[in-house]
């Protein structure tokens, strides 16, 4: 009967996941998981919490992104942080819900919302270079484009899976000049660029962000040459990691899901992400507003504690 | 209210009933009536010749007075107040900015009189600064009081070159002990010793004492010692010798001293336990800074028991008052240390991993802690432990990790870069944490931090909440301490070089116990709260703040 919720639940969740690919996946994530809370049986409220901690879970074995994880949590937080002292069990359940379709909301805005922040940093002929593919990224060059600013995009291949080749298809789209360059060559052509922008598929508690392999080099590369590294991140990307090193990144988010799953020996294989220490960061763009690295732990600190 | 009897007290809460007046009156926006502004003038003179009589707590009403004098003022105003013990500040940081409202009102004449006072005080503490330390009781006088920008000073006991500021200690000490007996006793002869210092200091920090172990501070104490508790004493000596080191071990060691006063403890006839104990506080706590420096998690252990006993309701019972304050201070051992040492060592252990190599520095109660539970826990791991002479620390560590059977190593700190290719992790204990993120250690810490800075290795350090303190320092000359110079002294083959370092005029041995490590050479501070980076220490400072 467990089983099969949660295999109703990875369903929908790979439904919305096509059904509309512009969605951040943590976004998807929480949209199954309220869907999950709607249908959920159980008859207490520890219960409940329980079968929703499985489900992230769960969720998260599908889609091994930080985004997913700390999306999760905070969504399990958000709407357990009520006063549940209704007796009535299916109140404390619609509150739960309102709380969740509120959450949603708010976090359906977070993109346009750092979108809008972090436009204005682009200057006019500005040249820009940026990392695999972000749907957040591409919504700040929308706006900057939309603004009527000139400005040019270096967008590295990101290998194994190419999708930079995908970002620089989008930004096409946009009428937006855009050159694929090598990952190899991102050393040589930071002196012509002025700023580089990145999203992150987490923030995590020093002010470090995690993203896909090959962000580390590109800050280390961007502070040799004194160019602005800023990355761009919505609120619910948050997470309760603290990596001191590159090592210290937990195993279940630096491979996808299936490999995790299916491999035996991680030593063979090649890590997903990697982690840029907050030293290396200029400045992060967020919903909650324009933040160094160290505000960041301030605002995880009222964001958990 | 009707049980305060002495004058002094009576017009003590008159006065807080006329202010209560003044404020209400403000606030319906009425002015104050001519007569009104008569009868508070006749007050406050009345006041002021009752106290020339009766010692009893004067501190606060000078307090109040000077801090009545209008803004431009109130540089000089806060030293006076730095003079009184650590309670009466605390009382007058919420007293101050309500009496500073009614000087628009009073006449020129006592301005006058007060401002003459204040020029002839200022123009003899002409050039001295004074900084925030005064027994981190003064804090609270810091922070609600900042709209102007305060001078601050160093408090007295650490102006050692000053000879005024020396004569007004010493005058400090000698009031504590006749203030701490209450109106009833009038002992004579007993006084809170001053030490005197021993052997060239050099020049840098000649504005802090340097005590001698074998001149302890008990020997000018004469005998009945009536006006300091014999467990205060015997602590005071612990701690003079060396005998009790860590800061853990001081603020516990500090509380259950406390415990035992306040067991021993009867309230006067004619005085409320609320008041009283803490002034009987006070000389005992100049006492013990006298012995040894306070300690910043000794200062927010006696900010908080001072706390605690001011709360006390006037109606509560004797036995039933010692009883709470017992608890209180069992409870805030149990929180602060215990537990909180529990809980850093959960969040501690995830960052161990199998095949680490970890590097600890000197003796830490907490690290020690740490290690021992991830040992439990069955991490592989081993330790290089870093020792420096003159306290050489670190064998007490490895004693107590050898016994538990955890693989160690041992070297002194002049081999650290000659290991760190080695090692995986730094993990550090800290004395204190600044407001500003710098973390204050036992001296070589920063020098740790620096070299494994150097080779990418991460330094974590472990800390209480607790020991977390509003204090902002960068570099480690402003405040310190300076151990005895004779323990750099040492014989090898039956020969003792420096034993005459007295006779050589130039010669200055400095054996410097504490230093300031910057937030960029830490990666990752590890507290009860959880692990925040460095530069979070005054969001939890704040946090913190606003839970009490």
């Amino acid at each position: 009967m467990e089983k099969d919720t949660t295999q109703k639940l990875v369903e929908y969740f790979r439904a919305q996941i096509r059904e509309d690919p512009d969605v951040a996946s943590a976004v998807a994530a929480i949209r199954s998981l309220l869907e999950f809370l709607k249908r959920d049986q159980s008859e207490t409220i520890l219960g409940l919490r329980e079968n929703m901690t499985k489900a992230i879970q769960r969720l998260e074995e599908t889609d091994s992104s930080v985004a997913v994880s700390s999306g999760g949590e905070l969504f399990l937080r958000f709407i357990s942080l009520t006063s549940l002292e209704h007796p009535d069990l299916s109140q404390c359940k619609n509150v739960m819900i309102e709380r969740g379709e509120l959450f949603l909301k708010k976090i359906s805005l977070s993109r346009g919302k750092v979108g809008k922040l972090c436009h204005t940093f682009i200057k006019d002929g500005a040249k820009i270079l940026t990392h695999s593919s972000s749907r957040v990224v591409l919504k700040v060059l929308e706006n900057a484009a939309a603004d009527n600013k000139r400005f040019t995009v270096y967008v590295t291949e990101s290998q194994p899976d190419s999708a930079g080749k995908l970002m620089a298809q989008k930004l096409h789209n946009l009428n937006i000049p855009v050159t694929v360059v090598l990952d190899a060559a991102v050393g040589y052509i930071m002196e012509k660029v002025d700023l580089v922008i990145v999203g992150a598929e987490g923030v995590v508690e020093s002010g470090g962000v995690i993203n896909k392999i090959g962000t580390y080099q590109m800050a280390v590369c961007s502070k040799a040459h004194n160019k602005p590294f800023y990355v761009v991140a919505e609120s619910f990307k948050f997470v309760r990691l603290y990596p001191l090193n590159q090592q210290d990144v937990p195993d279940r988010f630096k491979y996808k899901a299936d490999i995790l799953k299916t491999v035996k020996d991680l030593n063979q294989e090649h890590p997903m992400i990697d982690y840029t220490p907050p030293s290396l960061i200029t400045l992060l763009f967020t919903d909650l507003g324009v933040l160094t690295p160290s505000a960041v732990s301030d605002e995880l600190i009222k964001l958990y504690l | 209210m009707g049980e305060r009897l002495t004058t002094s007290t009576l017009l003590v809460t008159e006065e807080d009933e006329k202010k209560h007046e003044i404020i209400r009156a403000k606030g319906e926006g009425k002015e104050l009536t001519k007569e009104e502004k008569q009868r508070l003038r006749k007050e406050k003179k009345q006041h002021k010749k009752n106290k020339k009589d009766d010692r009893g707590p004067p501190e606060k009403e000078k307090e109040k007075e000077k801090a009545s004098v209008p803004a431009p003022s109130k540089p000089a105003t806060q030293s006076p107040a730095h003079k009184a013990a650590p309670v009466p500040v605390n009382a007058s940081a919420s007293e101050s900015p309500v009496a500073a409202e009614k000087p628009a009102k009073s006449k020129a004449e006592l301005r006058a009189e007060r401002r003459a006072r204040q020029d002839s005080e200022r123009a003899s503490k002409q050039g001295k600064k004074e900084g925030g330390q005064q027994s981190t009781s003064s804090k609270p006088k810091a922070t609600p009081n900042e709209l102007q920008p305060v001078v601050k000073r160093l408090p007295d006991h650490v102006q050692v070159d000053d000879p005024v500021a020396l004569k007004k200690l010493a005058k400090k000490l000698e009031r504590q002990q006749k203030s701490g007996q209450g109106c009833s006793l009038n002992i004579t002869g007993v006084k809170v010793p001053l030490r005197s210092d021993y052997g060239y200091k050099v020049s840098l920090f000649s504005h802090l004492h340097q005590y001698s172990r074998k001149n302890p501070p008990t020997q000018q104490i004469s005998i009945p010692v009536t006006v300091i508790h014999p467990s205060i004493v015997r602590l005071g000596l612990q701690y003079s010798q060396g005998i009790i080191a860590g800061s853990n071990a001081r603020s516990v060691a500090l509380l259950h001293a406390f415990k035992q006063v306040i067991q021993d403890y009867s309230t006067p006839p004619n005085e409320e336990l609320s008041r009283d104990l803490v002034n009987k506080l006070s000389p005992y706590i100049s006492f013990l800074s006298q012995c040894r420096p306070l300690s910043a998690s000794m200062g927010n252990a006696i900010k908080y028991i001072k706390k605690e006993i001011s709360n006390i309701p006037s109606q509560c019972k004797e036995e039933e008052a010692k009883r709470i304050l017992q608890e209180c201070i069992d409870s805030y051992i149990n929180e602060k240390i215990i537990l909180a040492s529990e809980a850093i060592s959960k969040y501690a252990i995830e960052k161990i991993s199998d095949g680490d190599v970890i590097l600890v520095y000197g003796c830490s109660s907490l690290v020690n802690h740490i290690l021992c539970e991830a040992f439990e826990k069955q991490r592989k791991f081993r330790v290089i432990v870093v020792d420096s002479r003159p306290r050489l620390e670190g064998r007490e560590a490895l004693r107590r990790l050898v016994k538990k059977g955890i693989r160690c190593t041992y070297v002194l700190i002049s081999a650290l870069s000659y290991i760190l290719p080695e090692v995986s992790k730094v993990f550090l204990g800290a004395h204190a944490l600044l407001a500003n993120g710098y973390v204050m250690s036992r001296v070589g810490t920063s020098q740790i931090a620096l070299v494994a800075k150097a080779y990418n290795v991460p330094v974590l350090v472990c800390c209480e909440t607790y020991k977390f303190c509003e204090r902002v320092q960068t570099d480690s000359f402003v405040s310190n301490e300076l151990d005895d110079p004779d323990d750099l002294i040492v014989t090898r083959n039956g020969k003792t070089h420096l034993e005459n370092w007295q006779t050589v005029k130039s010669l200055g041995l400095l054996n410097l116990v504490y230093d300031v490590t910057p937030p960029d050479f830490v990666d990752l501070v590890i507290t009860d709260l959880g692990m925040i980076p460095c530069t979070s220490v005054p969001v939890v400072l704040r946090v913190k703040n606003v839970d009490q």
